[in-house]
C-alpha cells in the first residue's frame, strides 16, 4: 500500500516533467523556427529563395543580403535607422534616469500618480495619436525628420528607462550613499564613487533597450517620415513590390542586432521586475 | 577630545514628533546606548547627530564645534549600519580605505590604517575579497574596520549586531566592547535589546515616544529607574508591582503585610524585581500559577492579592501550580512609584 501511495507521486512528478518539457520544446520552436527560415533564406541566392524544393540548409551566398544592399534607398533607410535608434537611446536616458533615481530616493507629493502616469503614456494606442502628431510636427517642422521621429520613439521607450532605473536605483540601498556620505563623500562623490559603478551596467541595459524599440517600431516611423524613412518604414512600404529574397534579407538585418542585443542585456532586462539586483 | 552635546533637538516627521526636545551631554572616550522600543526615536537621534537626518531645532556640539549645519563628512563620525552598507563593487581593503581615499591620505598610510585595522577586527585574511563572499559577520568586522580606520572622534553604531545570529552576537558584543574600549573613541550605540546595552555601555539613555526618560549606568537604571517604563522595560522579567495603602506615617499595607516606605502620598505602588525575592516563613502571600524552569532558575508565576506576579526562585525548589508560599522581598530593593505620576519616589528621597 504504501508503495502504491509513493508510486503515484512520483508518476504525477514524470508526467510533470513530460509536460514541461514539451512546453519547452514548443516555445523554442515557435521563436526558432521562423528565426531559422530567416537565417536560410538570407543566406542564399535569390534564385534558391524563389525556387522548389527548398533547402533546409543554408547555401552560405550572399547574393540576397549583397542585392538588399544594393537596393535602392536601403543605405540611407538604414542610416536612419541607427541615428533615430541612437538619438532615442540617449535622449531616454538622460531624461528617464534622473526621473528613475528621484523616484527611488526622494518622497514628494504625487509620487505615486507621477508612476502610474509613467505607465498610462502608453496607454494611447499610437495610430490614434499619429493624425494630430502628424499635423503638429508639419507646423513645427519636425515632420519627416530624424530628430521628430527620435522624440516620438522617445516617449515611446521613456516609460521602460525610467521603470528600469527606479528598480536599479532601489536596488542600491540608501545606506551605501549614506555610509559614503560618512566616509568623508558629498553627495555628487557619493553617486561618483559608490551609486554610479553599481549603475553602469543596468544603464546600459536600459539604453540598449530603449535602442532596440526604436529599432523595432514601424507605425510612427511610416506615418511620420516619407522621404527620410527608417529601415523598418522602408521595408514596410515596399513589401508589396519587392522580391522574396529583399524581404528575407531585409527581415534578417531587422532582426539580427535587435537580438543580439536582448541577449547581451538580458540579465538586467529581469531587473526591470527587481530580480536580478543584488 | 570629543564629547558630544545635544541641546534641545526635536524632530518630526509630518504630524509625527520624533523627538521632544532632547538634551543630552556624552562626554569623551564614553560608550553610551541609546535603547529603546521601535519607534522610539533613537535611531533618528543617532542619524541627526550624523548628519543623515535634520533635525527642526536644537543644537549638536561635537567637541567645541557645533556640527549641526555641516554635512556629515565634515562632522569627525563614523557609522556603522544595521546592514553594514559595505560597498559591492570595491574589495575589502578598498571598503576599509574608502574613508581615507577620499580624506586624501597617501597610499602607504592608508595601506598601514587598512591592515592595522583588518587585524584587530580579525579579517586581515580576507582584504582582497568582495562583500558577496563574506558572511554577515565577516561584513559586520569589515563595517567596524572601515569605520575605526577613519579614527574618528565619534563613531556611531546603528543596532550593528541586530542581524547576527544568536550566538556570533555574544563573540561579536564581547569583541566590540574591547576593540572600542582600547580605540578611546567616544561611541553612541543604538539598540532595542536591554542585554546588549547592559553589557556595552558606560550609561545608557532609554528612550520612549521621543523623551529620554532616563540617562545614568547600566546597574543605576537595573537597580533605580526612574519610571515605571523604565522598570518595566529593563530587566527579563519585568519589575514586580503591587498595590500599596497608606497604614500611617512611612508605613504601608502591601498584600497583608506591613513595609517601611516614603512619608508622602495617599496611595503608591510597591515595587520589586523577581530575582528579590526569598520563600520564607513570613511574606507575601502567593498563589503560584505557573512554573518554568530555566535550568540555572525557576521562574514563578503567582498571584498575589489578585495582582499577576514573577518570582526568580532557585530551581531546586520543587513547586507546582496550585501551591501557595510566602515570598519575602529584600528590604534594601524594594523601590515605591507613585501610580498618579508613574515616578519613582525612591530616586527623589
Amino acid at each position: 500500500m504504501s508503495q502504491a501511495q509513493l508510486a503515484s507521486p512520483k508518476s504525477a512528478f514524470h508526467e510533470g516533467r513530460l509536460l514541461f518539457k514539451a512546453s519547452v520544446f514548443l516555445l523554442c520552436l515557435w521563436v526558432l523556427g521562423p528565426l531559422y527560415l530567416l537565417l536560410i533564406n538570407s543566406l542564399s541566392s535569390p534564385e534558391a529563395v524563389s525556387g522548389f524544393p527548398k533547402s533546409f540548409l543554408p547555401e552560405m551566398d550572399f547574393g540576397s543580403l549583397e542585392f538588399f544592399l544594393n537596393f535602392y534607398g536601403m543605405i540611407d533607410a538604414l542610416v536612419n535607422s541607427l541615428l533615430v535608434a541612437s538619438m532615442t537611446m540617449v535622449l531616454s536616458i538622460a531624461i528617464g534616469a534622473p526621473a528613475g533615481y528621484a523616484l527611488s530616493r526622494f518622497d514628494f507629493a504625487g509620487k505615486q500618480v507621477f508612476r502610474v502616469m509613467i505607465l498610462l503614456t502608453r496607454a494611447f494606442p499610437l495610430p490614434l495619436l499619429a493624425l494630430p502628431l502628424a499635423v503638429l510636427f508639419i507646423r513645427v517642422g519636425l515632420d519627416d525628420s530624424v530628430v521628430g521621429l527620435s522624440m516620438i520613439h522617445t516617449t515611446l521607450a521613456l516609460p521602460f528607462a525610467v521603470l528600469i532605473t527606479f528598480s536599479l536605483f532601489s536596488g542600491i540601498p540608501r545606506e551605501l550613499e549614506e555610509a559614503a556620505w560618512t566616509l568623508g563623500c558629498s553627495r555628487l562623490q557619493a553617486f561618483k564613487h559608490v551609486v554610479l559603478p553599481l549603475i553602469i551596467p543596468g544603464i546600459t541595459a536600459s539604453a540598449i533597450f530603449a535602442f532596440v524599440i526604436s529599432w523595432n517600431e514601424v507605425f510612427a516611423a511610416a506615418v511620420l517620415t516619407i522621404e527620410n524613412r527608417t529601415l523598418t518604414a522602408f521595408l514596410l512600404q515596399n513589401l508589396d513590390t519587392a522580391p522574396l529574397h529583399l524581404k528575407f534579407a531585409g527581415g534578417f538585418i531587422l532582426v539580427v542586432p535587435a537580438l543580439i542585443f536582448i541577449y547581451a542585456v538580458r540579465k538586467y532586462l529581469f531587473a526591470m521586475w527587481g530580480i536580478a539586483n543584488r | 577630545m570629543a564629547d558630544i552635546i545635544i541641546k534641545n533637538v526635536a524632530k518630526s516627521f509630518g504630524s509625527f514628533q520624533a523627538l521632544h526636545s532632547i538634551d543630552l551631554t556624552i562626554s569623551d572616550q564614553e560608550f553610551m546606548v541609546l535603547l529603546g522600543a521601535s519607534g522610539c526615536g533613537k535611531t533618528t537621534l543617532l542619524r541627526i547627530i550624523a548628519g543623515l537626518d535634520q533635525m527642526d531645532v536644537g543644537e549638536v556640539w561635537i567637541g567645541d564645534r557645533r556640527v549641526d549645519h555641516l554635512p556629515p563628512r565634515e562632522r569627525g563620525i563614523a557609522m556603522v549600519f544595521q546592514n553594514y552598507a559595505i560597498f559591492p563593487h570595491m574589495t575589502v581593503f578598498d571598503n576599509i580605505g574608502f574613508g581615507l581615499k577620499m580624506h586624501r591620505h597617501a597610499a602607504g598610510e592608508i595601506k598601514r590604517r587598512v591592515e592595522k585595522n583588518a587585524e584587530l577586527m580579525h579579517i586581515e585574511h580576507l582584504l582582497g575579497r568582495y562583500s558577496g563572499e563574506l558572511s554577515g559577520g565577516q561584513r559586520q568586522r569589515v563595517a567596524v574596520a572601515r569605520a575605526l580606520a577613519m579614527e574618528p572622534d565619534v563613531i556611531l553604531m546603528d543596532e550593528p549586531l541586530s542581524n547576527l545570529d544568536a550566538l556570533l552576537r555574544l563573540e561579536m558584543r564581547a569583541e566590540l566592547k574591547g576593540v572600542l574600549a582600547a580605540s578611546k573613541t567616544t561611541a553612541i550605540y543604538v539598540t532595542h535589546d536591554q542585554v546588549e546595552a547592559m553589557s556595552l555601555a558606560d550609561r545608557i539613555s532609554v528612550m520612549n515616544g521621543g523623551h529620554i526618560v532616563q540617562a545614568a549606568k547600566p546597574i543605576e537604571i537595573y537597580r533605580n529607574p526612574a519610571n515605571r517604563f523604565v522598570a518595566g522595560f529593563i530587566g527579563n522579567p519585568p519589575m514586580n508591582f503591587l498595590k500599596a495603602e497608606k497604614k500611617g506615617a512611612g508605613s504601608w499595607q502591601v498584600a497583608g503585610c506591613s513595609f517601611k516606605g516614603p512619608k508622602t502620598g495617599q496611595e503608591l505602588l510597591f515595587a520589586i524585581r523577581p530575582e528579590d525575592l526569598q520563600p520564607s516563613d513570613n511574606g507575601l502571600p502567593a498563589a503560584v500559577k505557573i512554573v518554568e524552569p530555566l535550568g540555572a532558575h525557576l521562574l514563578v508565576t503567582c498571584e498575589i492579592a489578585g495582582q499577576s506576579f514573577r518570582a526568580v526562585l532557585d530551581s531546586d525548589l520543587s513547586l507546582k501550580p496550585g501551591d501557595t508560599l510566602k515570598l519575602a522581598p529584600t528590604m534594601d530593593r524594594i523601590r515605591w512609584f507613585d501610580p498618579a505620576t508613574d515616578l519613582s519616589l525612591t530616586q527623589q528621597r
